[in-house]
């Protein structure tokens, strides 16, 4: 394991301090409780937006604490869900009496320990907390034998619109039904052209030869579901594109979001490359792009490969999409 | 048996989960994310400091705070899974005296009860609980048939070791492992085999 740190229980806590140093002009980072707080929250009226999970994917969720889009992030260990704790001193300290939104991504941990604070915090405190469980990764075929589908890409998209309807001092109500209508057209599939290596582990999650790669893969390195020879990159991206396409279904005149995430692994150039293939399919299929994303914004440590994430939207969804974010990880307008 | 009992599993399992940490997170490397033995070694020693630094008047009392204490520190799945086995089995144990091996009965039931409304999971779906539903019975069985505290927990952790060894052949349906499908038969449950650590080690200590 070649990675740039001290020692492997010490990276979580080392990361944030460096967070913390880095930004004191956006955050503040409670570094006991292992929380990213936006500066100055919370704030009169607004709905609290709380999101968090295993570290090791940065940006999220942490990058993503900021105007216009999450007023905390709860930090867990690498690959492990924040403990209930965490959530509760978050949701108790960004409530400024319009209630809390807990944006969580389907994994059985962040679920029971997102619902054990969600309980805690209504009883300790009588703070109202809704949840939205983002669930958009298409690998995951069957949800009737499985945990149900993972919480991928869309989380991303989800917490930047969703962010800029709290901003506009929307009920908590109406912000859960627009995270559950932003979560309901959106879809994901990701894959991997080489594991990714947990600090704590020491070496890589699985191995994979030189000649192939692992198709459907989760955020954790978990392997996907199937295994395939390594291809050039317009099959790769067919790979990705045609099941998301046809899960919605996406149909002939549609506008969609265009998310292509890299892995951390992967360089710009090659992502780059990967949303060319991607703009191409989609043309092809009549689909409309109204707005794209390329980069690295939820991320699996070193893993090399890429995430194609769509969003099917309106104009509502456009605008909040537009509206300004200042945040480590997304930034952009006034 | 008193709290010094309890005291010395708890510890049994920090050293038990301490030992196997790089073993259940090379299980987990298969079929999950290669987190479950550093969870469960962080949670673990968390309870340990716990011990040291304060004593209990009375067993639910310590398993309560060793409860707590997991769901505090391990997160993922682990955490409340295992925090809410401890704090349920504690909870059973209040105001019990003096602690028979019917008391502990009904407290590893109630413990298995919590685990299962906290994860839904049935038998066969390739996890801890594939571990202790056999441990339960076989305990069940061995007070039945007038077994003492030792050798009842003896052949829990037999039957426990038992149902780890038969989640290897198991398509998982739970968890992270579930997202392979066919791809995870072959492998052992890692939840299911730190739940055989923590029974095997109750039936070394619990007297």
């Amino acid at each position: 394991m070649k990675k740039l740190i001290n020692d492997p229980g010490d990276v979580v806590g080392e990361a944030l301090r460096g967070m913390a140093a880095a930004h004191p002009d956006r955050l503040r980072v409670d570094l006991e409780n292992r929380i990213v707080y936006r500066k100055g929250a919370p704030r009169s009226g607004k709905v609290g937006l709380i999101s968090g999970g295993g570290s090791g994917h940065e940006p999220m969720h942490g990058g993503f604490v900021g105007v216009g889009m999450l007023d905390a992030a709860c930090a867990g260990e690498v690959f492990t869900s924040p403990v209930p704790d965490q959530m509760m001193a978050a949701t108790k300290a960004v409530d400024a009496g319009a209630g809390v939104l807990h944006i969580v991504k389907n994994y059985t941990g962040d679920v029971m320990n997102f619902e054990m604070a969600a309980e805690l915090a209504a009883a300790d405190a009588g703070t109202e907390v809704l949840s939205v469980v983002t669930n958009d990764d298409v690998a995951v075929q069957d949800s009737l034998y499985t945990a149900g589908r993972r919480g991928v890409g869309v989380t991303v998209l989800l917490e930047k619109i969703v962010g800029a309807a709290a901003e506009e001092g929307r009920s908590l109500q109406e912000v859960a039904d627009l995270a559950k209508r932003v979560n309901d057209n959106g879809r994901s599939m990701g894959m991997a052209l080489t594991s990714c290596t947990v600090p704590a582990a020491g070496k890589p999650t699985f191995d994979l030869a030189e000649n192939e790669m692992e198709v459907g893969i989760g955020i954790h390195g978990e392997p996907g579901r199937q295994r395939l020879p390594l291809a050039p990159a317009k099959e790769i991206a067919a790979l990705l594109v045609d099941p998301v396409v046809s899960d919605l279904p996406y149909t002939q005149g549609d506008s969609v979001i265009a998310f292509v995430n890299g892995m951390g692994g992967t360089p710009l150039i090659e992502l780059y490359l990967m949303y060319n293939e991607v703009a191409q399919l989609l043309d092809r299929a009549g689909i409309t792009v109204a707005r794209s994303l390329v980069g690295n914004y939820i991320t699996s440590l070193d893993m090399a490969g890429c995430s194609v994430t769509l969003l099917k939207v309106d104009d509502e969804l456009v605008r909040l999409w537009d509206a300004p974010v200042n945040t480590p990880g997304l930034r952009w307008g006034s | 048996m008193g709290v010094e009992s309890f005291v010395g599993w708890l510890r049994d399992v920090a050293g038990a989960m301490h030992e196997n940490a790089g073993y259940l997170t090379e299980l987990d490397s298969a079929i999950g994310d290669a987190d479950h033995g550093a969870n469960m070694d962080r949670g673990f020693q968390a309870v340990v400091a716990v011990l040291d630094e304060s004593s209990f008047g009375s067993a639910d009392e310590l398993l309560k705070k060793a409860g707590m204490t997991l769901v505090s520190k391990v997160g993922g799945a682990s955490g409340p899974l295992y925090g809410t086995f401890f704090l349920r089995f504690g909870t059973a144990l209040a105001g019990v005296d003096p602690i028979t091996p019917e008391a502990i009965g009904t407290a590893l039931h109630a413990g298995v009860e919590g685990v299962l409304a906290r994860g839904k999971a049935e038998l066969g779906d390739k996890t801890m609980y594939d571990a202790w539903a056999p441990a339960l019975d076989a305990y069940d069985a061995a007070v039945a048939g007038g077994a003492d505290l030792g050798a009842a927990l003896t052949a829990a952790a037999e039957a426990a070791a038992k149902g780890r060894d038969g989640t290897v052949p198991m398509v998982a349906r739970k968890g992270r492992a579930s997202y392979l499908g066919e791809r995870s038969v072959g492998h052992q449950d890692p939840g299911a085999t730190s739940s055989t650590l923590i029974v095997e080690s109750a039936a070394r200590t619990l007297r």
